[in-house]
């Protein structure tokens, strides 16, 4: 039987197509255990490489036979060994191109909605790491905010559209994630954002995002409004964007909200964060559409692929939105917090300019889930 | 420790490390010295958990130049 080579783009779509798949993981236990391809309609067995170098015998009577069976490990090599012996055995599987890695990387641009006067907003869903990175585009000028450091994408994306990409911002100094601000704004000639509170150690220059800051975009002058949201670093800054939607960053999720720890200080911001979430938020539009910068559990994502919800549900259904007594607040957020993410403090120094990693260091910095919010 | 037989595995991507690693294994005796040097980084957690998995024991590892060194004996 042939062995068939899927892209991590062909699996994105079963995940988002809410399709049946079975997932014969090669990687290590532990590997699997930290982190897989998450799909709600997906089964797993988890058996590693190593374990089948004798022969595949013991597998094929646990592999189904009425749905497609994808091998997946770190690289693609191990998948592709185990894919081979069973079709030697007689099966029809495929194997992932790329393997996890590229799974990792793997970028979905899903258009979250029409702005007025022909704009476009899109959200750009990573599934394999749960970064989200946003597009505004309006008549000939495009802003990007929390871009991941695949560069070309955005800058292809762009170009497909005829837009020029003139602001590029960062809502925090990311620690799950290297960022691609910096770079795309190089590539562009576009200004580089970022919160001065989160920026007092990078060695780049850029220019400041504070409080009240406002952008227009394109002929129909879609408006991008800055609003200072502490909580998860001291600089977290959140935007409005054509008075309809607000790009959260990494304080609040569609299920969870920000962590305070990943820059050292969870006690001290624990009160930002609070006062973020309960007050500021508080006071805005419940209509607005929340688009974070992160989802964590596949759960949260919408039917059609997009990570989005109205804040006034958010208020109602969120547990992290709805811890009425203070201590307790600042028990749940600095106590039992998950593992930190991988790599995070070489992350962090990357996002300051401070180390310059090549690409495979890059890829295995990021190697992971996402750990950025508590619930 | 006395080493009985080293595995130049260099270069090599996954799945060849074990592969070779595993070969070379069923060369030597129960209670012999297996060296492994290998460069592929998914080898860090995967050579332990292999040899885990046989019963075998990785006595030292270390990190030279990004070379991966193992010293496992066999079960």
């Amino acid at each position: 039987m042939a062995v068939n080579k899927w892209t991590a783009a062909k699996v994105a779509r079963k995940v988002i197509d809410n399709e049946e798949l079975f997932i014969l993981d090669v990687r290590n236990h532990d590997a699997f255990e930290d982190w897989k391809i998450e799909g709600h309609k997906f089964e797993y067995l988890n058996i590693p490489y190593f374990e089948l170098l004798d022969g595949v015998e013991e597998v094929l009577p646990k592999l189904p036979t009425d749905k497609d069976v994808l091998v997946v490990c770190a690289k693609e090599g191990s998948s592709v060994m185990v894919a081979e012996m069973l079709s030697e055995a007689g099966l029809e599987v495929a194997y992932l191109e790329g393997g996890m890695k590229s799974w990792s990387s793997y970028l979905e641009p899903i258009k979250v909605a029409d702005l007025e006067n022909g704009g476009e907003l899109y959200q750009f869903v990573r599934l394999g790491k749960g970064c989200l990175s946003y597009m505004v585009i309006s008549e000939g000028e495009a802003a990007i905010i929390d871009a991941v450091r695949f560069t070309d994408l955005f800058t292809n994306f762009a170009k497909e559209k005829g837009v020029e990409i003139k602001h590029v911002f960062d809502t925090h100094l990311h620690a799950d994630h290297i960022s691609g601000g910096r770079n795309i704004a190089a590539a562009t000639g576009a200004t580089y954002y970022l919160p001065p509170k989160d920026a007092t150690e990078v060695v780049f220059d850029y220019t400041a995002l504070t409080d009240g800051l406002n952008v227009k975009i394109g002929a129909s002058q879609i408006d991008v409004n800055a609003l200072y949201s502490p909580g998860h670093t001291i600089g977290s800054t959140s935007f409005v964007i054509d008075n309809k939607f607000l790009l959260t960053g990494d304080i609040l999720f569609i299920d969870s909200i920000g962590r305070p720890d990943l820059a050292g200080l969870a006690e001290d911001w624990v009160g930002d964060l609070r006062e973020t979430l309960y007050s500021r938020y508080r006071e805005l539009a419940e209509d607005l559409v929340v688009l974070p910068a992160h989802f964590m559990i596949i759960d949260e994502l919408n039917k059609d692929g997009t990570v989005a919800r109205r804040l006034g549900d958010l208020y109602k259904e969120n547990h992290g939105l709805n811890i009425k007594d203070e201590e307790e607040f600042r028990r749940t957020v600095t106590d039992n917090l998950p593992p930190q993410p991988n790599a995070y403090e070489q992350i962090r120094q990357v996002n300051m300019g401070k180390i310059t990693p090549d690409n495979d260091e890059q890829t295995e910095m990021e190697i992971g889930p996402n750990r950025c919010a508590v619930r | 420790m006395n080493i009985t037989k080293t595995l130049d595995a260099k270069g090599l991507a996954c799945p060849m490390p074990i592969v070779r690693t595993k070969k070379a294994m069923d060369t030597i005796n129960s209670g012999e010295v297996l060296e492994v040097l290998v460069t592929d980084k998914g080898a860090l957690n995967d050579i332990p958990a292999w040899a885990k998995s046989g019963g075998h024991i990785v006595l030292e590892q270390k990190t030279e130049e990004d070379v991966l060194y193992f010293y496992i004996q066999k079960a």
